[in-house]
């Protein structure tokens, strides 16, 4: 089943913007990191917030728009970080 | 060559953290240590306090790989990393980062890449909290320009 679909996650801003922390979902096949966040943008006016100035990790390391994304991986998107 | 890299809500102690990069450690006569505390002003505004948020797993390998980035560049003996998160108050420590060499410059130059390198790699979010509500930090250009000085053709680069 987690083959058939991919994690979601996000952070700081950008989590207190949308309806959902995270989100599992349907993803049977490769596409990108772009593909992705257009999938999510298509859920509504709630997910317009997650824009493509995001920063972007596919399985916590960072990642271009253009990166693949497989069934069963975790996505992450965030704004800049400000730690330190 | 041991790391110690820790993301957690507690404090630290810069004595023991001290003692553990020089204990039985006599082949390193350098030991360079940072700590970042919060302040109780920012942008113009008191701040009362301040939640760090973080991304768990995603940070600590974001950690691990700048240390490991910066014993390729440096001879480095011990490296110990700490970054709190949670809910801190003006005064509190937020980061500790602790590098021991045989020579000082490279211990110096090790603690001020890594910090540089955390500050635009490390999955980390500040929200600061003041009189007039929460606020999520902006990322700084001038941070993005220091973490560039580090990078293979800057003309600035220090090595």
């Amino acid at each position: 089943m987690s083959e058939q679909t991919v994690k979601v996650l996000f952070f700081a801003r950008l989590r207190e913007a949308l309806p959902e922390p995270q989100v599992q979902l349907a993803w049977p096949k490769t596409a990108t990191v772009a593909d992705l966040r257009a999938a999510l943008r298509a859920r509504g006016a709630d997910w317009q917030a997650l824009t493509s100035d995001l920063l972007v990790a596919v399985n916590q390391e960072m990642a271009s728009s253009t990166a693949p994304v497989q069934p069963g991986d975790e996505v992450a998107f965030f704004p800049p970080v400000t730690g330190g | 060559m041991t790391d110690r890299i820790l993301v957690q809500t507690a404090d630290f102690s810069f004595a023991a953290e001290y003692d553990w990069l020089v204990s039985g450690n006599t082949g390193d006569g350098a030991v360079v240590s940072f700590v970042g505390r919060m302040r109780d002003l920012n942008l113009g505004d008191p701040v009362a306090a301040m939640e760090l948020e973080h991304y768990p797993g995603m940070t600590e390998k974001s950690l691990q790989a700048l240390v490991a980035e910066a014993r390729g560049r440096w001879q480095l003996g011990r490296i110990s990393l700490i970054h709190r998160v949670g809910r801190l108050e003006p005064g509190d420590q937020i980061v500790w980062v602790g590098t021991t060499s045989p020579h000082r410059g490279d211990a110096f130059a090790a603690t001020d890449f890594i910090m540089d390198a955390l500050k635009t790699r490390a999955p980390f979010w500040k929200k600061e909290i003041t009189a007039e509500g929460e606020r999520w930090l902006e990322a700084r250009g001038s941070d993005v320009d220091r973490a560039q000085r580090w990078e293979k053709n800057s003309i600035n680069q220090q090595e």
